[in-house]
């Protein structure tokens, strides 16, 4: 078992070193010279001088791929171009706010996907089935920015039952107040297309063998769906989980910003918008990072759901 | 429709993949319902890039905000813009909602909108209260408005042929036809998402032949490369290369959006070209003399080709739909190009003002397309692959 990690782990530096020579190909080769970005927002000559002279730009391209390693590597990208807060601190402190609608929302979203989709998988085929799948289809096919644009007016705007938008300083205050709408209009963009997946992962379970020896047996239906179906379904489902718990830092980031929630999304589009490299590259590199961490751990919880599964 | 043909012995030929295909995509309903959907969203952007329709989507040919003809009666033309504002509900402030509201915009924009609608609004009134202004050079003008399109040059806005008080789908801020700008949208997203899918596919395609059919080293090199692009979430890829490339343009969009979508084409083309390139047929090619690559694109490929169709139908709808976030954010097409997404961004803040037909109308056309593709595509799939099914 610790030997597999520590190998999964070292086979986590080539990719994340083929990661940091794309951002680097990205931001400082096709972007170039940043003082031509920075000459309309910083007026201080000086400064972008500094700034020019911290990322190595007249250097050759090996000392400033060095200069970027080593900014990696110890977590110091410097100020952010725009508001000269520091990366690392724009990270501490946009996080809370994106987790506290993260969370919650992959949680809900995942209790209410997973039993709606074993309903209408027990029910496959049927009127309710169809009706279910086509609703899905359609809803999925409504852009993300529709329903919040929608959801924002009603139920904001005109009905006044959620903030508008903003964010408060209380954890209570945040989560149920400022936090709600956004984990509802989160959970009705990720529902249809969940359950559609989920609905096939149980299908391709409820024709085994198993699950007629189950029935065989006499047990009830619910432990048959809940139990036998449930734990073999779980392990696609797992790994869906898994691959979106990264994308959740930066996957919300429309709401958050129509929202003016102050996390990470919303940093990154305000960045792109300012061209603010520092941030962008930091918040690319590190959930790139997150995201090879996040597969492992599906890895590591296969075996924990399924003893049948060798780590190799 | 049936595509068994007798040969010279008079055996009966069996269908082959693509006529079986055929013959039970036309068996399905569904399938052949959505299929007409989408040619006819396809006809429709061809005749729009040809200039057959929606050609004058730029001509302000309505007064602003000029309310769809079906709900004409219900909206007053241009006093609303105050009314909308203060009617906002009770538990929330109006006031200090509405600049909230839209903070995230330049307020440049919006002064120079507001000046807009100010002009246009003047222009509108004097028309519709019957005052004729005599001016031997007005034709002249429109003329010379019509072929240099929408400037922004006030002098020219001020003489103006009679402005339509409703229009099908309405009118946006500055009088413009919605029913055209939709259709010009369309054409913008589905030509976007059509050609970066095919970029997608050429790229994941082509790669996913040499790492599965070559193996080894080749492999492990593109498994790497491949390994680099699916770990940067998606999205944020995307954003990431629009913040460095400046100059935006419909070919920028697409480049950006197929160059980094072709990693699940790539992973599925690899597996297949592994499974193939150790069976009899491709042996027996090698056998006969045929070239790598002749055995990899002329023999395997046609095999696995509905994999790669299935898959390029399945990027369209997801391009179109980043397509539309992109352009909303304003990462996406340049600003003198309609898409569905700058309609969207455009009608947030006419919502507030009450008009909502521009969202209503952008919202309708993407939804019709993507279910219809969307079903398409599912419908693609069983025919191709009825073992999936």
């Amino acid at each position: 078992m610790m030997a597999y990690i520590v190998r999964r782990l070292w086979q986590i530096l080539p990719t994340m070193a083929g990661v940091i020579l794309l951002i680097f190909f990205l931001f400082n080769v096709v972007g170039g010279d940043p003082a031509y970005l920075l000459a309309g927002k910083i007026s201080n000559p000086e400064q972008i001088a500094n700034i020019r002279k911290q990322l190595g730009i007249d250097e050759p391209y090996w000392v400033q791929l060095w200069i970027f390693v080593k900014q990696v590597v110890t977590f110091d990208f410097g100020a952010s171009w725009s508001t000269n807060e520091v990366v690392s601190h724009i990270f501490a402190t946009r996080l809370p706010a994106s987790l506290m609608i993260g969370i919650p929302l992959l949680a809900l979203d995942t209790a209410i996907t997973v039993a709606i989709a074993l309903g209408v998988a027990y029910v496959r085929g049927s009127f309710t089935d169809r009706a279910a799948m086509i609703t899905c289809t359609v809803a999925q096919s409504v852009s993300i920015l529709v329903y919040i644009i929608i959801f924002q007016y009603v139920l904001a705007y005109k009905f006044g039952w959620f903030p508008v938008q903003g964010w408060g300083n209380g954890f209570f205050e945040n989560l149920f107040k400022f936090a709600a709408l956004p984990i509802l209009i989160g959970l009705v963009v990720s529902l249809a297309p969940n359950i559609r997946l989920y609905r096939t992962f149980i299908l391709d379970e409820v024709n085994q063998d198993y699950v007629r020896t189950a029935r065989a047996k006499g047990l009830s239906e619910n432990r048959v769906m809940f139990v036998h179906v449930l734990r073999n379904a779980s392990i696609p489902i797992i790994t869906n989980l898994m691959i979106q718990l990264p994308g959740l830092l930066v996957g919300l980031f429309l709401i958050e910003r129509f929202f003016s929630v102050p996390g990470i999304g919303r940093e990154v589009i305000l960045a792109v918008e300012r061209s603010d490299f520092p941030v962008i590259k930091a918040v690319t590199i590190y959930v790139a990072l997150a995201t090879m961490l996040a597969n492992l751990a599906a890895d590591l919880m296969y075996k924990a759901v399924d003893p049948r599964v060798e780590l190799k | 429709m049936s595509a068994v043909t007798v040969n010279q012995i008079g055996i009966e030929r069996s269908p082959g993949l693509w006529a079986l295909a055929w013959k039970r995509l036309m068996a399905d309903r569904v399938a052949i319902v959505s299929m007409l959907i989408v040619i006819f969203f396809l006809l429709l952007s061809l005749a729009a890039f040809f200039g057959f329709v929606a050609k004058d989507w730029n001509r302000e040919i309505a007064i602003n905000y000029a309310p769809p003809t079906l709900f004409k009666d219900s909206h007053k033309p241009s006093s609303d813009l105050k009314a909308g504002a203060v009617d906002s509900g009770p538990a929330v402030d109006g006031a200090a909602a509405k600049p909230e509201f839209i903070n995230d915009r330049d307020p440049l924009r919006d002064t120079i909108n507001e000046l807009k609608q100010q002009l246009g609004q003047s222009t509108g009134a004097a028309v519709d209260s019957g005052i004729k202004i005599v001016d031997p050079l007005a034709d002249v003008m429109i003329e010379l408005r019509k072929q240099l399109g929408r400037t922004g040059d006030g002098a020219a806005k001020v003489v103006e042929e009679k402005r339509l008080d409703s229009l099908p789908l309405g009118a946006d801020k500055w009088g413009r036809d919605v029913l055209a700008k939709v259709i010009q949208g369309s054409e913008t997203s589905i030509l976007v998402g059509f050609a970066a899918a095919i970029v997608a596919t050429i790229m994941g395609t082509l790669l996913g032949a040499l790492a599965g059919y070559y193996g080894g080293k080749t492999d492990d090199a593109l498994n790497w490369f491949y390994s680099i692009f699916s770990s940067i979430p998606y999205i944020l890829l995307v954003l990431a290369i629009a913040a460095v490339l400046k100059q935006k343009g419909v070919v920028t969009v697409v480049l950006i959006l197929g160059l980094t979508g072709w990693t699940s084409i790539f992973r599925l083309v690899r597996a297949e070209y592994l499974k193939h390139k150790a069976r009899d047929y491709v042996r027996a090619a090698n056998a006969i003399g045929a070239s790598h690559a002749r055995r990899m694109f002329v023999h395997i490929f046609p095999n696995i080709s509905h994999v790669v169709l299935v898959q390029l139908s399945l990027h369209v709808v997801l391009f179109i739909k980043s397509e539309v976030i992109l352009s909303f954010l304003g990462f996406g097409v340049p600003v003198d190009v309609v898409s569905w997404g700058s309609m969207l961004n455009e009608s947030q803040n006419e919502l507030i003002l009450g008009y909502w037909w521009q969202l209503a109308a952008a919202t309708a056309f993407m939804a019709v397309l993507v279910t219809a593709f969307s079903l398409f595509t599912d419908a693609l799939r069983d025919a191709l692959d009825p073992k999936l099914k």
